[in-house]
């Protein structure tokens, strides 16, 4: 079962993967890009996750589920985990400096190229992190089991 | 107080993990649970009776809504707590041998604690709202041990049916307790007492009683909803016991003892207390003696029993409210003996048949005496307390101001009592006097466990009908004090002096005695009264249940048909009906041109292009051409956003698109090419629905530009984004900042979809492997 899903799943040609090995690393670096321009300028951690998961689809069409699987060094369901925590933490952290819950808590300084720093910008990490880890989840099982 | 009850609760708990329980020696022990919180309560006494004053425990719940953990102890609440308590005391003491060696002893006695509490609860709540709680709490935690045995079928219906029964009235009582919240403004019950009068001349004092009534009704089994009170029989006896004496089916009488100084003495609620009352009391009675089954007697007699307490309430002179309070006792004592007696036999003999029972006095002679006193305790011979409970309510009817109801009421109560006697002598007499029968030879002698208990209750009925002083010094004045609203004086004695009272009991008695011996023989008994099975209420609940369960299966499979077009019809087609109504009703329909702008060229080539892409995915022959063609659709509507300025909008739709297209193909990718499933017929309807779906979503949007839009929302959106969020994307900050719970919880809702489909998909794979 698994050779014949390979065989229609995989687009076995040259050109697409080549492209691939290059694509993956600049879509991944553009959603970060969007992820984090995210507060001043269009984008954010939604849709920033939505390209980095197409970077991967795009992968695992060129080569395959299990290739890009393998980029991984763990499930991607875990990313759901991981996201998910920090964004409750995100949201809790003004619970601690005595703020309601929820309440942006910015660092003073500005960084560089990223611009302000607060709980805003981990909370968007965070979603981005679920997006990315639901997205591949769902699709490399469906890839996986139909 | 509270303190007290949720250890009671902990305490429950832990016995579940104690493990050998069930061959342990030790399991006597758990009874220093009930017998301490006995002794605590015991120590109540000397204040509650001295003093007029009321103990109030408050803790707060949630205090912006006026709820809260209070407990009142008075009377009335010293009393049940007592009952409870100390029935409870000796039914753990009894059922630790009663259920030795049983698998599940352990959850035994934790949902018998945890029932205990929750009874304590009830009783002691001043809340109404905290009330309701324990009630549902009584309710969930007896339909466990009504089916304790739950491999029997039988027992697990009687549970069902117990459970559907109280659960409905639950809902009722917190419906009363909602409406007299919102009349009275406070749930606290000792609050509701100053507002007495102002509640009874209010609009909606019928529908407040018709809640109320509604929910102590079908708790305490009164007609018509008495019939899982027999079924719950199905309850281990040390069980019944404690249900039928001390706590479950009491507490509705409870709940109408405690609002009768709230909402009593008014002409409706006495007249329906009077009926209901009266017809279960009577009808109860004659049920009993038709019974072969010794705890069948009993259940009927209990509900007889309940009657009699809400007919009293119902006539509410003083008398009648002392005869109220005075019976609750009486009744508790002898039915807990009796039905400890019953588990005894049963556990001895194997049956609880009467007609197979006969001269078990030489094998278990204490039993018998304890038996012996509490049938005579029923059938209200002097010397026992039962008496004394007889004759003051044949005096509270007696006295009845309206005289031909008085005599009316005389003599329900005492054609009642005739039946209840000569029920009581079925148990309490037949099994161990006569004849040796056939199946009590050889019958092992019953331990200590299983005789003392009824016969401590028994030895109580007798002090306190001897020495009634006692009692009514100690407790019954003020439980009488807590139902009537103010102090009712009364001198109890064995002996008013000859006059009528006295001569309608003498009557009983001898009715009842005669009546025993009638129904002694008599073998067929049960099948009159299954002649009029059809016309009884758990008959015509049956039936509606069973109506009600083809009417969900049939609901169900209209909707639930397991097709995913279905599914999307009924939701679009609900949605046309809703929205579309309330569109043609409500809003006056204008469409203005005047403020669109001319199509500017590109935008007219991505129309064009939808509506081809449109066209196509309608009418292609493949799957693969479809989903391209809707994914066509799809961008663009995104380059429309791109027209229009709403760049995040179109990053979100572009990538959603092409995710979508992915799956889709995934998914759809080993199908077959469309297969013939639709008819002309089926075209035509989904074309219908689909053009009005559009068609109306068309006219909101036109709706929509001509209504003035609220912008103060965007407004405030747009001038705090950066001084409160420090962001300039407005879109994004409302996603993180202002909204961020939204998104918050839509991520965890987008985690748990996640979750959902590899859980399925890996489940089937796994089956799949292992029938491979």
């Amino acid at each position: 079962m698994k050779k014949y899903q390979n065989k229609h799943h995989v687009l076995d040609t040259t050109i697409l993967r080549t492209a691939t090995n290059y694509l993956l690393p600049l879509l991944i670096l553009f959603s970060l890009f969007v992820l984090l321009r995210g507060h001043y300028l269009s984008g954010g951690g939604f849709v920033g996750g939505l390209i980095a998961s197409i970077a991967f689809v795009l992968h695992s069409f060129a080569y395959s589920t299990k290739q890009t699987l393998a980029l991984f060094q763990f499930s991607p369901m875990r990313l759901i985990g991981i996201g998910l925590s920090l964004s409750i933490f995100s949201a809790l952290v003004p619970v601690f400096i005595g703020l309601p819950v929820m309440t942006g808590v910015w660092f003073a300084e500005s960084v560089a190229v990223i611009g302000a720093v607060g709980t805003a910008l981990f909370f968007d990490i965070g979603v981005y992190l679920v997006v990315i880890g639901v997205v591949l989840t769902i699709l490399f099982t469906i890839a996986e089991n139909v | 107080m509270l303190f007290i009850i949720l250890l009671t609760f902990v305490l429950a708990f832990s016995t579940l993990f104690l493990k050998g329980l069930g061959r342990s020696k030790f399991t006597g022990l758990l009874t220093l649970i009930p017998l301490s919180l006995f002794i605590y309560f015991l120590s109540y006494l000397p204040k509650i009776r001295s003093g007029k004053e009321v103990l109030l425990f408050r803790n707060e719940w949630v205090p912006s809504l006026g709820i809260a953990f209070d407990f009142k102890l008075d009377g009335l609440s010293l009393l049940f707590s007592l009952l409870i308590t100390g029935i409870g005391a000796l039914v753990y003491w009894y059922a630790s041998y009663y259920l030795k060696g049983h698998i599940y002893i352990q959850r035994f006695f934790a949902y018998l604690g945890l029932f205990m509490g929750a009874m304590l609860g009830v009783v002691l709540s001043d809340n109404l709202i905290s009330l309701f709680v324990f009630w549902e709490l009584t309710s969930i935690t007896s339909f466990f041990l009504i089916g304790f045995n739950n491999e029997d079928e039988d027992s697990r219906k009687s549970a069902l049916w117990a459970l559907g029964i109280t659960g409905l009235g639950g809902f009722f009582l917190l419906s009363f307790a909602a409406v007299v919240g919102s009349i009275a403004g406070s749930y606290s019950i000792h609050e509701l007492l100053t507002q007495s009068d102002f509640l009874k001349e209010h609009a909606s004092y019928g529908i407040l009683l018709f809640f109320l009534f509604m929910g102590a009704f079908t708790k305490s089994a009164q007609f018509p909803f008495h019939f899982w009170l027999p079924g719950a029989m199905k309850a281990p006896t040390p069980v019944s016991a404690y249900l039928h004496s001390a706590t479950m089916v009491k507490a509705g009488i409870y709940l109408l003892a405690r609002f009768t100084p709230v909402l009593g003495d008014h002409v409706y609620w006495n007249t329906t207390l009077q009926v209901i009352g009266g017809v279960t009391m009577l009808f109860g009675a004659i049920h009993s003696v038709f019974r072969k089954d010794m705890k069948g007697i009993l259940a009927y007699t209990t509900i007889s029993a309940l009657g009699m307490i809400v007919f009293l309430l119902g006539v509410g002179s003083e008398k009648a409210i002392y005869a109220a309070s005075i019976f609750i006792l009486v009744h508790a004592l002898y039915k807990a003996t009796l039905f400890l007696v019953t588990g005894t036999v049963d556990h001895q003999t194997h049956t609880r048949d009467i007609t197979q029972l006969g001269g078990l006095r030489k094998t278990m002679p204490a039993l018998a005496g304890a038996a012996l006193i509490a049938a005579l305790s029923s059938a209200g011979i002097p010397l026992t307390f039962g008496f004394i409970g007889k004759e003051i309510i044949y005096d509270a009817t007696y006295t009845y101001p309206i005289n031909q109801w008085a005599l009316v009421f005389t003599g329900v109560a005492v054609l009642t009592n005739v039946f209840l006697s000569a029920a009581g002598f079925l148990v309490g007499i037949k099994p161990f006097f006569g004849k040796v029968k056939e199946r009590c030879q050889d019958v092992p002698k019953p331990s200590l466990q299983m005789w003392l208990p009824p016969v401590v209750l028994s030895v109580l009925s007798l002090v306190f009908g001897a020495l009634p002083q006692l009692v009514n010094q100690g407790i019954i004045a003020s439980v009488a004090r807590a139902i009537g609203g103010k102090t009712i004086e009364m001198e109890l004695a064995l002996w008013h002096g000859f006059n009528e009272i006295v001569a309608l009991s003498g009557g009983t008695i001898v009715l009842g005695i005669a009546l025993y011996f009638a129904f002694k023989g008599y073998q067929n008994s049960l099948r009159i009264v299954a002649r009029f099975d059809s016309l009884s209420p758990q008959h015509i609940f049956g039936f509606v249940v069973e109506k009600f369960r083809t009417f969900a299966y049939a609901y169900t499979r209209l909707f639930q048909s397991g097709y995913l077009r279905i599914y999307l019809m009924v939701i679009i087609v609900f949605f046309i009906g809703l929205v579309g109504y309330k569109l043609f009703a409500d809003v006056p329909l204008r469409v203005n041109t005047e403020g669109l702008s001319e199509f500017r060229i590109y935008e007219l080539v991505v129309f064009l292009i939808t509506v081809i892409a449109i066209f196509f995915a309608i009418n292609t022959p493949s799957r693969l051409s479809a989903i391209a063609a809707t994914g066509v659709v799809g961008y663009c509507i995104c380059l429309i956003f791109v027209f229009y300025g709403a760049p995040d909008l179109a990053m979100t739709q572009f990538a959603i698109d092409t995710l979508t297209v992915v799956l889709f193909v995934l998914v759809l990718f080993k199908l077959p090419g469309f297969l013939k499933l639709s008819n002309r017929k089926i075209q035509f309807r989904d074309a219908v629905v689909s053009i009005a779906f559009g068609g109306l979503i068309s006219l909101i949007t036109l709706q929509a530009l001509v209504s003035p839009a609220d912008k103060e929302i965007s407004r405030y959106y747009a001038e705090n984004a950066y001084v409160l969020a420090k962001g300039k994307n407005v879109v994004n900050v409302i996603l993180v900042d202002f909204r961020g719970f939204d998104t918050l919880i839509e991520t965890i809702v987008l985690s748990i979809a996640a979750l959902g489909v590899y859980g399925l998909l890996k489940y089937r794979t796994k089956d799949e492997e292992i029938s491979e």
